[in-house]
């Protein structure tokens, strides 16, 4: 089952082929399926370097207007991107932050000057971004950070911590939502301020996370520096900022996740289908629940994809709850398919094989990016107009 | 293919939720739910002749509108949210169906008129006494006598099968096994031999009967489809079927989720609406998920029936395991969110509740057809 394509994004669609697959298959072949979730620490340089390449071929920000830099591409043209990237085998994308989180951000509430200086860095790979929203005790809280950002002569000094922030170690800057009125209610003292990451005020620390990779960080910020004018929006109004990001994802990635989650599954399939697991009835059920659930999925994508009038469209507002909890669920089958092999690793000192990467890394799926709490009192709340809990 | 609707089908579907907030209203369902028959004749005769409903699949070379499947979708979702009690899923759903996919000229130019103005109702009889849903269901056996065929046996769990003016029913030859040796034939009801009682159910919305055939003679000209090839065929009529059985189940759970999220928001404990706990919240979020998934599931299809796919008889399978259990889980929680008053007789949750549970047994459940799945997909 496909997206429906008129004959201009069928071209388009054979153009990302043809130049992913040049290059994939050249001058990057080592990095092909490299630097997926599990594995987002490995081929950074190289990474680097891929993404510079896009964007001298103008691949990167595809989805932004063309003033600053993009193709001015539909949210379904970007899918269609999305999805040659997988199928070509693309490595991780590096420069995803800058892509998907600041750059849209800038583009809506960033002054002039700001959208000059940092948007054409991204688009052409230059410059890559990190996330500074959650700290140790403001999670599923964002709101209660406590990062303070206090005005000194002309800049901004910071004091304070930062948490899962990924790609800290080779990030060149990085947003950071601080306090800067902290006598203000709740939500409006907060102000959302671009902080370059080389810096003798910051320190970033890998954490090492349960699949034994290191992709998030941990980042202090000990008076750390940054000019007065790279505050986006006004001072204190940081909050509407924050939830401006948080609503630009579009859904394009959709597709090219799931092309993921099919390899994925295909592997998985084969191989129960080499144990002769397949024969066993109970696990028929579970597999044929998978692959249906797998498909639906699909059949959401494409109904958000081709009704793009509502981005807070029901079948938006399910994504990220629908794929977190089926790929938690799917890993759970994956390991238990491979019985006791599940349990041996690819090789000393702690090097997970390529099912237990992604099998064990989701069991984080259901936690960023909203936990699936949070995600069902969006859906509630914004879909179903339940009222929220006092607070 | 598009996933979307056209404009037409969501004209459909608004014109289709108007006529039956009346037509279906609670009151007139619990009307009808207590009668044998199963439904007003005079509201089968108003979205026959009058919206011409029942025509919508049928050809306009044999007196219907000559659309296509999917406009189908939007008056099953909205049959189902409204618990339409109607002859409407096994007349056109299996009995328009099978006609179309296995009659011949004659055939189909002597039923298919009637059974588009409403002013014949069919279904298909092939379950048997013991209610499973593979062919070894065909229990009921016929022979070939005096240029025709005698038909035997006992039919189960036939929906509507009681008042169905003509009964489409699969028969196989004797000691024949499995898919082999079965032949789908055109019975029509007051045939000599042919016995009916309708069986009470938990579900009242929507009638089964039992029919016994003790030694019925039918005509040559009776056989529908090729002779012994009765099982594929049953199949694939089948399949047309659950696209539609889907999409109502479709219908039903969204109006479960809308009856749960209008008491969570107006029923107060602790001082504040119970919609605001995250307890009720997020079982709310849960069945919006679970509807508009399952909205995926039976619009795909129904888009694979409307094109004649091959992949349909995956797609029927997935819809059916799935939307299944959708309504089954939003019937529940909407039964749990109301609380007592959920329990009782006199609250509509309890007659969504049972229409899951009577839908999802229908042409199999869940376990069924995520093994069908399974054996589709070449697991």
């Amino acid at each position: 089952m496909e997206l429906y394509l008129t004959e201009e994004e069928e071209a388009f669609r054979q153009k990302a082929r043809r130049w992913l697959d040049g290059q994939l298959q050249g001058p990057f072949r080592e990095l092909r399926g490299r630097g997926a979730s599990g594995d987002q620490d490995a081929f950074v340089e190289e990474r680097l370097a891929f993404t510079r390449a896009m964007g001298e071929a103008g691949w990167n920000c595809i989805g932004w207007p063309v003033e600053f830099g993009g193709r001015g591409c539909s949210v379904k043209e970007e899918a269609i991107f999305n999805e040659e990237y997988v199928r070509a085998n693309g490595p991780g994308r590096i420069g995803h932050i800058g892509e998907t989180l600041l750059g849209p951000t800038l583009i809506h509430f960033g002054s002039p000057e700001q959208q000059a200086r940092f948007l054409p860095k991204i688009v052409v790979g230059e410059e890559i971004w990190c996330q500074g929203y959650s700290e140790p005790d403001a999670g599923s809280d964002l709101a209660s950070v406590k990062t303070r950002a206090t005005r000194v002569g002309d800049e901004w000094v910071i004091e304070g911590q930062k948490v899962w922030t990924s790609g800290a170690t080779y990030a060149d800057w990085c947003f950071v939502l601080c306090q800067t009125d902290p006598n203000a209610p709740k939500h409006r003292g907060l102000s959302y301020i671009l902080v370059p990451m080389r810096q003798p005020g910051i320190q970033v620390r890998p954490i090492r996370q349960l699949t034994g990779s290191q992709e998030f960080c941990e980042v202090f910020f000990d008076g750390a520096r940054t000019a007065v004018h790279n505050v986006v929006g006004e001072v204190n109004e940081g909050w509407r900022v924050a939830m401006g990001t948080l609503a630009f994802e579009r859904g394009a990635s959709t597709l090219s996740q799931q092309y993921l989650f099919q390899q994925e599954f295909e592997a998985v399939v084969e191989h129960a289908k080499q144990s002769g697991a397949t024969q066993d009835p109970v696990v028929r059920q579970r597999l044929a629940d998978a692959w249906i659930g797998l498909r639906i999925m699909r059949i959401n994508a494409l109904r958000m994809l081709e009704n793009q009038s509502a981005n807070l469209s029901r079948e938006a507002l399910i994504g990220k709850l629908y794929w977190s909890n089926w790929h938690r669920d799917f890993g759970k089958l994956a390991l238990d398919l491979m019985g006791l092999e599940a349990d041996i690793l690819d090789g000393p000192p702690y090097e997970l094989t390529s099912t237990q990467k992604w099998a064990y890394f989701a069991r984080a799926d259901t936690i960023y990016a909203g936990s699936n709490q949070i995600q069902r009192n969006i859906i509630g709340e914004r879909g179903l107009g339940l009222p929220k809990e006092p607070r | 293919m598009e996933f979307s609707f056209s404009e037409q089908q969501e004209e459909l579907r608004r014109s289709a939720r108007r006529f039956l907030a009346s037509a279906s209203a609670p009151a007139r369902v619990r009307g009808v739910m207590e009668t044998e028959l199963g439904y007003e004749p005079a509201v089968w005769t108003q979205l026959s002749s009058e919206l011409g409903w029942t025509g919508v699949t049928i050809p306009e070379a044999y007196g219907g509108l000559g659309m296509g499947y999917l406009d189908l979708y939007p008056l099953m979702e909205e049959m189902g949210r409204a618990l339409l009690c109607s002859p409407f899923l096994s007349s056109i759903g299996l009995g328009a169906n099978a006609l179309l996919l296995g009659g011949n000229e004659d055939q189909k130019e002597r039923h298919l008129p009637e059974i588009a103005a409403g002013e014949l109702t069919a279904t298909l009889a092939y379950v048997g006494p013991r209610g499973r849903w593979d062919a070894a269901t065909v229990e009921a056996s016929y022979h070939k006598n005096n240029g025709g065929f005698l038909l035997s046996g006992t039919k189960g769990f036939v929906i509507d099968g009681h008042t169905a003016d003509l009964l489409i029913v699969a028969a196989r030859q004797p000691h024949s096994h499995g898919r082999e040796g079965v032949s789908l034939f055109l019975v029509p009801a007051d045939t000599t031999g042919v016995y009916r009682t309708w069986l009470p159910t938990v579900d009242q919305t929507r009638r089964l009967a039992k029919v016994e055939l003790d030694d019925v003679y039918l005509p040559d000209d009776a056989l529908l489809g090729a002779e012994g090839a009765g099982w594929p065929l049953c199949e694939r009529i089948i399949d047309r079927a659950i696209a539609a059985l889907a999409a109502e189940q479709v219908g039903a759970s969204e109006r479960c989720l809308e009856m749960a999220v209008e008491h969570a928001k107006t029923r107060t404990q602790f001082g504040r609406p119970i919609g605001s706990f995250q307890a009720i919240k997020h079982k709310c979020a849960d069945m919006l998920m679970a509807v508009e998934s399952a909205r995926s599931a039976a619009f795909y299809a129904t888009a694979l029936a409307a094109r004649h796919d091959d992949g349909l008889a995956e797609a029927a399978a997935a819809a059916k395991a799935f939307c299944s259990n959708a309504l089954f889980e939003c019937a529940a929680e909407n039964i749990q969110i109301h609380g007592g008053i959920g329990f009782t007789w006199e609250h509509d949750a309890q007659l969504y509740f049972k229409r899951a549970k009577s839908s999802e047994t229908l042409f199999g459940d869940a376990t069924h057809h995520r093994a069908r799945f399974a054996d589709l997909v070449g697991l």
